[in-house]
């Protein structure tokens, strides 16, 4: 589980994400939602994100404010940061054995100069219908990847 | 005033407010509400009626919370986001707010795995803080997450949990203002018998310009034995209880629950004198007959009145309705 270590890393990895973003946005055109290079690019999110981070395949990847860390991992799915459950020795409230997701989420986070302060900001509720799709698809197409109609203030 | 809730006036007219919380009956008899309540009712400002507490099966917090209105008494009706979808956590903040609820707790809720049915699906669609920001968009914008329109939207006083004694102790504060930012009145607070790190807290929050944005209500109870005082650690998620305390009613032996009172009643009064601190949270699960007690004791009783607007309790919400 080599790659996983990348993890610690999260400049890194915050740089690996802005590239990704631009190498693809001028293929944006051939990169539809539903599309036969959707499933293609789905097959290989789930196994390199997998490797790396866990991936749950939500489809709408919020890495870059979470820390560089899957808050889908986390068995309460939350999306905004550690519940009151998080043991004294760091450990999961319904996982024991497992450190809390969000604990590292934190910790990696102040490592990101660019993304770091995202882990304050309220994210929306996740779009369930967006699961087992291209999370870098739908991220090329704003008009997918929706916030709930009423959510915006 | 976001409501008209006894709480909210409580809170707005500078009082030092209490809440107390209620054992939710394995009963489908009202008079079991009541009853309960009685024993809390005048002590504290408004009673949190809990949502399957512990992840176990009680009364519905819903139906509790309303009970609680008709006899008379201000609630804060607890929501967890592990039993409910969106779907049904929207038209739960109306239905309370139509049956004369005027408080909500958001929360995200426990794990099943630590209740009676454990094997049951956690459902999560939410977190506290969405649940939050969809409370605050029903009560402000008047419509649903949908976009859909709300012919009258709930009036709603809107809470969050925090727990000071968690890891990552540096977030918390963080969290906090993430619960400002999403739509909180109020906090109420995991239980505190830590005082100091409390004051850590509390110092970060002030220095964060949070304790004006927000009121804060510490969570307290006595602890009725050493005995109890460890399975509370080891069993219920979030709570920290120092050696030190635990070795207090080891020591008193056959006293210890005199002892738990005790100690009860010197965190509040340290608590009292914290800068920020808004009020406290009660919650004596099972010991719900010291409550009066200890409030008198630290000096918090009578509860204030608040101006002669209080509202009428709601006897029957659906004949008033009607007629």
């Amino acid at each position: 589980m080599s790659l996983r270590l990348l993890q610690n890393r999260p400049r890194v990895l915050e740089i690996a994400y802005v590239a990704t973003l631009g190498a693809l946005g001028p293929f944006r055109r051939w990169l539809k939602p539903g599309s036969a290079m959707e499933s293609l690019f789905a097959s290989g999110e789930r196994i390199t994100k997998g490797v790396m981070f866990d991936c749950q395949m939500c489809g709408d990847c919020v890495l870059h404010s979470t820390g560089m860390t899957c808050p889908m991992t986390c068995p309460k799915n939350l999306r905004n940061g550690p519940c009151g459950g998080v043991r004294q020795n760091g450990n999961c409230e319904i996982i024991p054995d497992m450190p809390c997701v969000w604990l590292m989420a934190w910790e990696r986070s102040k490592k990101m100069p660019a993304f770091g302060d995202g882990i304050q900001t309220v994210l929306t509720p996740v779009d369930r219908r967006l699961e087992g799709t291209s999370a870098w698809i739908n991220d090329l197409h704003p008009d997918i990847k929706k916030q709930p109609v009423g959510w915006a203030e | 005033m976001r409501s008209d809730s006894r709480l909210e006036r409580v809170l707005r007219a500078g009082h030092f407010a209490i809440t107390a919380e209620l054992l939710s009956p394995d009963s489908a008899d009202p008079q079991a509400v009541v009853d309960h309540a009685s024993v809390l009712g005048d002590s504290c400002d408004a009673i949190n009626a809990t949502d399957a507490s512990g992840a176990s099966v009680h009364m519905s917090n819903v139906a509790v919370a309303a009970l609680l209105r008709q006899a008379g008494y201000d609630a804060v009706v607890q929501m967890a986001c592990r039993d409910r979808n969106r779907i049904a956590m929207q038209g739960d903040l109306l239905g309370a707010a139509a049956l004369g609820v005027q408080n909500v707790l958001c929360l995200t809720g426990d794990g099943v795995g630590t209740g009676d049915h454990p094997e049951s699906k956690p459902v999560f669609d939410m977190d506290s803080i969405t649940l939050l920001r969809t409370a605050r968009i029903l009560r402000d914008k008047g419509h649903f997450l949908s976009g859909r329109t709300i012919d009258s939207p709930p009036k709603l006083f809107l809470g969050g949990a925090s727990n000071p004694f968690a890891p990552p102790y540096d977030f918390r504060p963080l969290r906090l203002k993430k619960k400002i930012e999403a739509g909180a009145d109020f906090i109420q607070t995991q239980y505190c018998f830590d005082v100091p790190r409390l004051r850590t807290f509390m110092e970060r929050v002030r220095d964060m310009g949070l304790d004006k944005r927000v009121f804060i209500l510490v969570g307290v109870g006595p602890l009725r034995s050493a005995r109890a005082a460890l399975w509370m650690r080891e069993n219920v998620p979030g709570v920290v209880i120092p050696d030190r305390l635990v070795r207090r009613l080891t020591d008193a032996g056959k006293r210890s629950q005199t002892e738990g009172k005790r100690i009860c009643v010197e965190i509040i009064e340290e608590i009292k004198e914290i800068p920020g601190v808004a009020g406290i949270h009660m919650m004596a699960y099972r010991q719900e007959h010291l409550v009066p007690e200890i409030l008198d004791e630290v000096g918090l009783l009578p509860r204030p009145q608040v101006g002669d607007d209080m509202p009428e309790p709601i006897s029957d919400p659906v004949q008033t309705a009607i007629s």
